[in-house]
């Protein structure tokens, strides 16, 4: 019944040729499997079988791996990317739901939401070489990209704890507002940032002080206050804007990283919930949880250019170049 | 020769309505008032805060007053076509037709002259009005500004030709009022300009049949794609062919030995 024209055809191919062939995995928590999605094409080339309630997702630094949390099976998976065959399982603990790579690749942080600690893994022994004991409910959690800081955020506590990657060990606690989610550091380590799904702000911390430097509070028109719960959080490289998934408010803040002003509200699929950039980053992958979709966002142009059908639950996203 | 008297016959009634239009600033400005007081007031009202979900040619989540964009171009281009349809009642009224009528020239040609005219005029309000869209945050992509001209150009001769067959049966200026209760409101109402057909579904079978049939919802999603650098080829023949079939009624109803003319008593 409707045909796209022929210089949309034309268009297509003309975007295709240009855009980064690149290879997008989301973990789809009800349906145990993971989806393969070419976000040039705008299509999802596969879904495979996976594991038990998959959740978190990491690629390794150098794209061979993906670490796929299944929690319901206690472990973390470790998928070729190539094949997307299991090549190995890591000791996560109890229902690990969200991990941290270091930038080298070689250890992972994960958060043991029932124990309230964190498992430090070695991955190339495939061994838990220790155990944090955080605050209750440990959620959010990363590493910063001078290595030097794991930062782990307790929802019930109300806490960021700094990790020290040498000794493994709590050097300071930071409150926030209630339920902290997720947390990222900027590019250049001097800055945490940290949203609260129950206040819907955003915090910004100072990495030498450990302290609050700046608090923005989400408001969407129309959109009534108790929908707004910010998750899923990513900056720039260079700091020139951060962008927050706004969960039940189907959107993603777009905020100044110099000024901390929100500069825009993003529609996107419903309940979305984590973010992950393109190699370039000219694009933003969102997973929409409610809507069963993903959402691409065009960085330049600032708009949201499609959603893709994915599977039931989508939660986690990681890019291959 | 003769196609230079057909081309400064039908310059001539283009230039006549542009000119009207233009000097008439407040036709002008209550042409472009009517939609963007739906598209900021009513639809803002029922914004869909939280989206819409995906139907062609959108790819993504939609709030209301993108989707209603292309309803409210629709509605400038029948409430212009309604427009014309009125302005030739008055030129009736005026005697002014009479000098028209006398041209000779088919009156086939001068009948599509006024309607290209008309859609002429339509055009340029639809693209002020996306204009302010624009401002509005309500962006397409930009080659759907360029698509959107033969999709206008088509809606606007079929909504014309529909007003022209309209104002064939049209006595008096005062008769227009009915055309506005039994005409423009059922059509704009019962269409997919505000609503999608799926919506309209869920409520009533008979209304979703009624919207679909509806040329004016064809016209309106011809417009849709169109803006989205996408052609309805189904919308596209229907449009079409309403156009050819109105066209071909009012050609006739104003032929004075045939049609409706001569029941009142000639121009």
């Amino acid at each position: 019944m409707m045909k796209k024209n022929v210089l949309g055809l034309f268009l297509t191919v003309a975007l295709t040729g240009t855009a980064q062939a690149e290879t997008v995995f989301v973990t789809l928590e009800k349906d145990n499997a993971l989806a393969v999605v070419d976000p040039v094409a705008g299509k999802l080339v596969k879904t495979v079988e996976i594991g038990q309630r998959p959740r978190g997702i990491a690629i390794s630094p150098d794209n061979k791996f993906l670490y796929v949390a299944t929690s319901d099976d206690n472990t973390i998976k470790i998928i070729d990317t190539e094949t997307l065959k299991e090549t190995g399982k890591l000791p996560s603990g109890e229902d690990p739901e969200t991990f941290a790579l270091n930038p080298a690749g070689d250890r992972l942080y994960v958060s043991n939401e029932d124990d309230s600690q964190v498992t430090v893994i070695d991955i190339k022994h495939k061994k838990a070489v220790k155990q944090i004991k955080v605050g209750v409910e440990p959620e959010g959690i990363t590493v910063s990209p001078d290595n030097l800081w794991v930062a782990s955020a307790s929802e019930t506590t109300n806490m960021v704890h700094w990790i020290d990657t040498k000794t493994n060990a709590i050097v300071e606690n930071t409150l926030v507002d209630p339920r902290p989610r997720a947390l990222s550091f900027t590019a250049d380590s001097q800055q945490l940032w940290v949203t609260s799904e129950m206040a819907g702000t955003l915090m910004i911390l100072d990495v030498k002080t450990k302290q609050i430097v700046k608090s923005i509070k989400f408001d969407v028109q129309g959109v009534t206050p108790d929908k707004i719960q910010p998750v899923g959080v990513v900056i720039d490289k260079d700091r020139k804007r951060g962008y927050v998934a706004l969960g039940p408010a189907n959107r993603v803040a777009v905020i100044n990283a110099q000024t901390f002003e929100v500069e825009k509200y993003l529609l996107v699929g419903q309940r979305v919930w984590n973010l992950a950039f393109s190699p370039d980053q000219k694009r933003l992958y969102t997973t929409n949880g409610a809507s069963n979709d993903i959402s691409l966002i065009d960085l330049e142009a600032q708009t949201v250019t499609k959603s893709i059908g994915v599977g039931t639950y989508p939660w986690g996203v990681a890019v291959k170049p | 020769m003769k196609l230079l008297h057909y081309w400064r016959a039908m310059w001539g009634i283009i230039w006549r309505e542009l000119w009207r239009f233009v000097t008439q600033r407040e036709r002008f400005i209550s042409a472009l008032v009517r939609p963007l007081v739906w598209l900021f007031v009513f639809a803002a009202g029922f914004r869909a805060a939280l989206g819409l979900a995906i139907t062609p040619p959108y790819e993504t989540y939609i709030l209301y007053e993108v989707y209603i964009t292309p309803g409210l171009i629709g509605m400038i281009q029948l409430f212009n076509g309604m427009q014309s349809s009125l302005s030739m009642v008055y030129d009736r009224e005026m005697g002014s037709m009479r000098i028209l009528m006398v041209c000779p020239l088919p009156r086939w040609f001068l009948l599509l002259s006024k309607l290209l005219a008309g859609t002429g005029v339509s055009v340029l309000q639809v693209y002020v009005f996306l204009a302010i869209a624009w401002f509005y945050d309500i962006q397409a992509p930009w080659q759907g500004y360029l698509w959107i001209l033969p999709a206008l150009l088509l809606s606007g001769l079929m909504l014309g030709a529909l007003g022209l067959l309209l104002s064939s049966f049209i006595k008096q200026l005062e008769n227009f009022a009915g055309v506005m209760n039994f005409v423009i409101f059922p059509m704009f109402f019962m269409s997919t300009a505000l609503y999608p057909l799926w919506k309209i579904k869920e409520s009533s079978a008979l209304l979703h049949n009624l919207a679909q049939y509806n040329p004016f919802s064809q016209a309106v999603e011809l417009i849709r794609f169109a803006l989205y650098g996408q052609f309805n080829s189904h919308a596209f023949i229907y449009t079409l062919v309403a156009f050819i079939v109105f066209m071909a009624a009012a050609i006739v109803g104003y032929n004075p030995s045939k049609g409706m003319m001569t029941r009142k008593g000639g121009a």
